[in-house]
This record gives structure tokens, sequence and C-alpha cells, in this order.
């Protein structure tokens, strides 16, 4: 049992909000208004009030007729010689002209020690963020998409831990003059869900372009630089033992994925395109399929680890993107993106691969299943919102994901006969942007695989059982709570709200103490709508579902909590190691964009 | 150059409105043939449904009210005390006097009723002198079918229609607009009104905060 005191995050408001609805109540009751207005309606005699919005479907596709980009499964290189300007702790503001100088963000966290002056432990990438032509499907023109390095997706990252990175961010979209329709040209990149320091993490309220800066930042900037310690959760615990520790290694993270976070425009900003993958390696899960080391788990590596990005989009008649800026609850995309393709093929060979799928939303929930002659056949699931289990799931048929859940998943391919052609179905129906409705076969075929080749090398990925240890679960250690907060996500006056109350980047909400654990207790507010909760900065454990242990591929670490109508969770969540702001919201990104959002800064 | 601070302050705005002129005052590329960059709300989306302001003014919505203007729109009722209204007028005179003399100049707020039967404009003109508004800010009226073409246009409805139907529980949210780049965002009525001039500023593409 816990013995501390149960906090409310807003026990006050939450009785002056409630005190007001009461009253509210007892207005609205004998409210002439609404009693008009209702009249009015059936005077008119008209159904003033309308079904929810139905857009016409995208144009028709060209199924399998192009792969999916080489480049996503081959990482980017790091800058060769150094950044120039060299990156500092401070903004560089030295020039103040904003066409050159950094945006004004906050202070680098240990800047000296993760990257010392003169040393090359770390390596350093610049993205160039702009506007560029892009085609979905041959049947489509090329049209502008918003890419890192200009390509949609953005550039596969291959990190590892103990080898700190330094990415410089340069905002190369078209000026604020320059540009029409949704999408605002300022940019904020949150690196999901890595262990970042605030200031580089993408605050929604840091957005920069050289004309604009957030409300959170000091100014605006043609760069922002970017630094990810590429350190373990419980790094400074683990050096208190260890001088050379970077953290503990049971916290590692495996998949991620970089996206806007533009406050208010997340949404329009990611379907234009701003969306990657970035992937963590370490001793153990190493990315080299032939490592010698006895610890390495020998997962399929190099073009046998490939990421697989889903976003789900709507075409007009112009066979245009199409995003409806006034839409109360966003927009529903009716054809699945795979790494910026629509119905891409992707030739494989027999043998083992790793395949992280990854939901980068903006609204749609998939169930996916690997279907062969109309058979769904079965995979390993290893990876959790990109995080290792303890042990393989065997013999899956179906892995389901919420908006920016991953799934990483082992699917051998020698299972099926040379020229044998194997999809990637999504059976999950929805019809709206609230949830998704139900499994219906055959179900929408998202992805075909063409094994088309024998491997040219042998295949010395490890053969997965039910018993092949992969990581250890960190232990949740109770006694280390500090407090429970209660957060519940619904909607009011248009609005979506945690507790009552809209996100305003200068509010903070909670202040957890570092070094220390808290219980989050996530309650779906009713409605209608599921609400996937991502929590910044650390992962969390699912304590329990609707009262109960959750189920197993729940039962690792987990940075996105979906919660379905009417369901509570509970989660046990730690912060350390750096301080600052950073943001819990419902992954719906027309949800994030108006208010489901709060702001929780980590102090000393 | 004008600091976001004095801007919020409402210090400085006419020469705000100069550093727009000088700096970024051109007039919007042309839409471009290739891709999403095309202007996509215009008088066919919007209609030119006629309002009558609170001067008894008619103007038609999208000609008179929208186009090539930056604007930020609300919906309330006159008679409505224990509910939202009072909280949205209150943040909406807020941002008024943050914005200074470049409202109703290069900022444009409207204030559309709900219950244009009950606000009519001589209701309306009481309303906003009772809130002590000052000029550049309309309130406005109409036939109620030509309301609620206004009302659905901006996205101030709800999908679930007896929440619709239920005017205590009527959007609470502003709409600001940048016409001209076909920039449409949307922020919370009934937070603080700051957060609506964060959004106004975000989606201001004249201005440079430095």
């Amino acid at each position: 049992m816990l013995d501390q005191e149960e906090i409310s995050a807003e026990d006050d408001s939450k009785i002056v909000d409630e005190s007001r609805r009461n009253l509210f109540k007892l207005a609205a009751a004998g409210s002439v208004a609404s009693l008009i207005a209702l009249k009015q309606n059936e005077a008119l005699g008209v159904e003033v009030l309308q079904p929810p919005i139905v857009y016409p479907p995208s144009p028709p596709v060209m199924a399998w007729v192009e792969s999916i980009p080489e480049y996503v499964y081959r990482p980017k290189e790091p800058l060769v010689g150094e950044l120039n300007p060299p990156p500092q702790a401070l903004a560089n503001r030295a020039t103040g002209n904003t066409e050159l100088d950094e945006c004004g963000r906050d202070p680098i966290q240990r800047f000296g020690e993760f990257y010392p002056v003169g040393s090359d432990n770390h390596d350093t990438y610049e993205l160039h963020v702009s506007e560029q032509l892009h085609v979905f499907n041959p049947a489509y023109p090329a049209q502008n998409i918003w890419g890192y390095d200009g390509v949609y997706p953005g550039p596969t990252f291959h990190a590892h831990y103990g080898r700190p990175v330094i990415t410089r961010l340069f905002n190369e979209l078209p000026a604020p003059n320059e540009h029409i329709g949704y999408g605002s040209p300022e940019i904020s990149m949150h690196l999901h869900n890595l262990h970042t320091p605030s200031e580089s993490d993408g605050f929604p309220g840091d957005f920069f372009s050289n004309f604009k800066a957030g409300p959170t930042l000091a100014g605006p900037g043609r760069y922002k630089d970017h630094c990810y310690p590429n350190v373990y959760a419980g790094y400074d615990k683990s050096r208190e033992t260890d001088p050379n520790a970077i953290g503990d290694p049971r916290e590692a993270l495996g998949t991620l994925w970089y996206h806007d976070h533009t406050l208010q425009t997340t949404g329009s900003n990611c379907v234009k395109g701003l969306v990657g993958a970035y992937l963590m390696f370490d001793e153990l899960d190493s990315g080299d399929e032939n490592d010698i080391s006895t610890q390495a788990l020998r997962l399929p590596s190099g073009d046998y680890d490939v990421p697989l990005l889903f976003n789900d989009m709507r075409f007009d008649a112009n066979k245009k993107q199409f995003y409806d800026q006034f839409s109360p609850e966003g927009v529903l995309g009716d054809m699945v993106v795979v790494n910026g393709k629509i119905k891409p093929f992707f030739k494989v060979a027999r043998r083992k691969y790793r395949l992280r799928l990854i939901n980068g939303g903006p609204t749609r929930y998939y169930e996916f299943y690997l279907v062969h002659k109309g058979v769904a056949k079965p995979f390993i699931h290893i990876a959790n919102d990109g995080n290792l289990f303890e042990y393989p799931l065997m013999n899956r048929t179906k892995l389901r994901l919420a908006m920016s859940e991953r799934g990483d998943i082992i699917v051998d391919f020698k299972a099926f006969p040379l020229g044998s052609e194997v999809y990637l179905v999504n059976r999950l129906r929805q019809d709206d942007t609230r949830k998704p409705k139900d499994i219906r076969t055959p179900g929408d075929q998202v992805l075909k695989f063409i094994v088309d080749r024998e491997p040219s090398e042998p295949d010395n990925s490890r053969v997965l059982t039910a018993t092949t240890f992969m990581r250890a679960l960190p232990p949740i250690d109770l006694t280390e709570v500090v407090a429970r907060r209660t957060w519940e996500f619904a909607r009011k006056n248009g609005v979506w709200t945690v507790n009552d109350k809209i996100f305003e980047v200068n509010s903070v909400r909670a202040n957890p103490k570092k070094g220390t654990a808290e219980i989050w207790k996530l309650i779906n507010g009713g409605g209608g709508w599921e609400h996937p909760v991502h929590i910044h900065f650390e992962e969390g454990r699912i304590l329990k579902r609707n009262g109960v242990a959750p189920p197993a591929h729940e039962r690792g670490r987990k940075d996105t909590f979906n919660l379905g109508p009417d369901e509570t969770v509970e989660i046990f969540i730690r912060f350390r190691d750096f301080t600052g702001k950073y943001a819990m919201h419902c992954h719906n990104l027309a949800h994030e964009d108006h208010e489901m959002m709060i702001r929780f800064d980590i102090k000393d | 150059m004008i600091t976001r601070r004095q801007m919020l302050s409402g210090i400085g705005t006419v020469a705000a409105a100069s550093v727009a002129i000088s700096v970024l005052g051109v007039k919007p590329l042309a839409a471009r043939n290739t891709g999403y960059t095309s202007k996509t709300h215009g008088a066919d989306y919007f209609t030119n449904v006629v309002l009558t302001n609170h001067h008894g003014e008619q103007l038609r919505f999208y000609d008179d009210l929208i186009e090539n203007k930056f604007v930020v729109i609300n919906m309330m009722y006159a008679q409505c005390s224990e509910g939202i209204c009072p909280i949205s007028t209150y943040n909406m005179r807020q941002v008024q006097k943050a914005l200074g003399n470049r409202v109703g100049r290069d900022i444009h707020m409207y204030s559309i009723t709900l219950l244009p039967d009950f606000d009519t404009p001589q209701v309306l003109k009481k309303y906003a002198a009772d809130n002590k508004v000052g000029p550049g800010w309309q309130f406005l009226t109409g036939k109620f079918s030509d309301i609620e073409i206004v009302r659905r246009k901006l996205g101030f409805y709800d999908l679930d229609p007896k929440v619709d139907a239920d005017r205590t529980q009527h959007a609470g949210v502003v709409r600001i607009g940048n016409d001209a780049y076909d920039n449409w965002m949307m922020a919370s009525a009934l937070g603080s009104h700051e957060s609506i001039l964060q959004t106004i500023h975000h989606a201001d593409r004249s201005l440079i905060y430095t």
C-alpha cells in the first residue's frame, strides 16, 4: 500500500469548476436560450443539425507499382567535419540577425559533460527542413510536402547508447508570406520518446523559423541545435557506483520516431510530411546480426531491419492532399501511406526481417495482419513502443497500434516459397476520428511483400523462441513513489481538455521532482472517443488497466497509453537525470492541437 | 523593431504595423501550380450570406468580412449570463486591448450571435457598450438559417447532435483566420487571453517578433 498523500494536480480548480458547472446547469435548465434555439430549428422545418462530416473518398490509386524507398532502411550518414558555427550550451545569437542565428532556446543541460569541446565522442548531423515535391502514388501528381531533408518520411537515424548526437535542425520552409493553406511553416521537433533534456525535446511552444518564435523561446532563428545524450534513464544513479556507466540498460529504447510538435499545428505539419524514424542500439540490440559478442541478440540488421511508418491521409478530387482546417475533430485519412507511398511493394529475400511498425497518425488505429493466400500468418512480436520485451511473444497473428504506438515484429519469409506475395493488411475498420470500429476481413491491404530471391548471404540472425531472454525489465519499486496524480481526458465547449482545462504553454500543471517516481492515473472522461495518451521523457509501466493487470504486450515499458471508452490506466513513471518542461498529450493530433495537453516541469 | 513583450502590452503597435509593411508586407505569392498551396476557402466555401452588425450595417460574410482580412471570430449570445459567453467576451476584450489600434485596421474582431432572433442589432449595440467594446470589433446578427451556415463553415459545431443543439455547450473557441494565406487556426476562448494572443501571433504572417 502506498502511504503518501494523494495529490490531485488541480484540486482547487476542480472544486471551483464543479460548482460553476452546477450553477451553469441550473441556469441552463430554465434558459430561454436553449429552448428558443430548439424551437427555431423546429420552426425552420429543416434538419439544421447535420450528421458527422463525410468527405468524399480519395481518388483511386495504382496498387503495387512502386517500392518503398531504400533510404528508409539505410541510415543517414553523420556529418563529416564540424558544424559551423560549433554547437554551444547557450543559444548562438552572436550576429543578432535571425537569418543567421540560432533561435532563442534554453541553455543545453550538461553540455560540457556530454559534448566536451574538441572531443569526437559524439556524432553530428544537419537536418534541413524544406518544401519539396513528392509522389505518394503514380496515380497522383507530384505535390508539395514538408520533409526533414526535404523527404517524406525523413531520413532514418541509427544511434548508439553511449554515443551522443547533436542534430542541427534548419528551418528552410517557405517564409510565412510565401505559404498558403494548412500547416504553419514553423517547426518544433520532438524525438519520441528519447530520454532528452527538455530544451531539445521539441516542446510545443518552442517552435521557430527565422521569422517567428514560439511563446517559450526567446526569439526566432534559422536553426536549433538538439542535443541527444543517448544515455539510458537512470544515468545519475548509475554514475554513483560506476564513473563510466551510462544509466540503466534495462531502460533502453529501440524504435523511436521524430516528428513536428508545433503548438496547435502538429496535425497539419505532420500530415505535410514531418515524420521520420530514429533507431537506438546498444550491446544487446547491437544492430548487427553477425555480432560475435555473446551478449548480442543478433536480431535481423542492415537491409533486413526496416522501419515502416504509417500515416493516414486523404486526397481531394484533384488528387492533392486534403486537410480540413475547420473540422472540429480532424480528418480521418482513407489512404494508408507506408514510408511515403500508398500501396507500395517491398521485395524481400527468403529470410528473417525485423519490421518496425510505427503508427505516425494523425487519427487512424490499425490492427495489422500478415496475410498469404487469405490466411493470417504468424510472426514474433518482440517490442512494444520500441522497447524489447523480456521474452518474445511467439506465434502472433495480429498487431494493434494506436497513434504513436510502435510494434517490432520478426517475420521469417523463409516460410514462403519464392515468388510469394504476402500482404500487410489492416483489418481494423474506422469510420471517424473518434475511435476504431471493428475487425473485418479481408481488410485493407497496405503493403505487398514480394518474396523474390534467396538471401545472398547466410541469415545469421538469431532464431527466437519463447525462452530467448531479450532484455530485463527494470523493477517497479513502489517505495520510490512520492505522488499520485489523476488526469481525466474529456471534451468541453468545442475543445478537448485534461482535468477540465485547456493547454496553456506557460501553465505548469505538475512539478515532478527529479529522481522520484509517481503514479499517474489516466482516465477517459467519456463521450465516445479513444485517447492514446503520450507522456514525454520516460517510459512508464502499466500497473493496472481498468483495475486489472494489462495484457502481455502491454507489460513492458511504454510511452503511449491508449484509453478506450471509459477506460482507466494506472501507470508507474520515473523522472530522472534532467529537468525542465515536458508535455503529456493525446496523440490523436486533432485532440492534441485543440488543447488536450498539459505541461509538466521536472524540478531539481 | 517591436518586441513581442511590447506587442503583448499594446505598446508601439503603430510601429509594429510599419514593420509589417516594410519587412513582410508583400502580397502573398500567387498559388503555385503544384501541391496544396493553393487557396481552397473563398466565397464558394464561406458564402456571402448577409449579416448585420451592431451599428445596423449590412455586410456580406466573405466579401466584406473575411476576404483578405486577418480575423478573430467567436460566437456568443447576449442573454448568456452564467455560461461561457461572459468569459469569452472578457477574453476578447483583453485581446482587443492588447492589440490596440491594430484592431479594425489589420486585425478584425467579430462576435456572431447564436440567437439572432433575440440579439437584434440594438441588443448587440447595448451588449457592446456594456462590455466597453472598442472600435474594430463588430457584433453580428442575421437570419437564423444564415447564422447556422456561418457557424458550420467556421467549425463552431459539435459532431454530437445533442451537444450541438444545446446552446449552453456551444463552442467556446475563437477562430483565428488569415484569409490571404488560407490559414485558419483555433484557440480556446475560455482559457487565458494570453493563449488567444499567442495563436494570433502565430497566425499573423505580417509581423516579426524579436
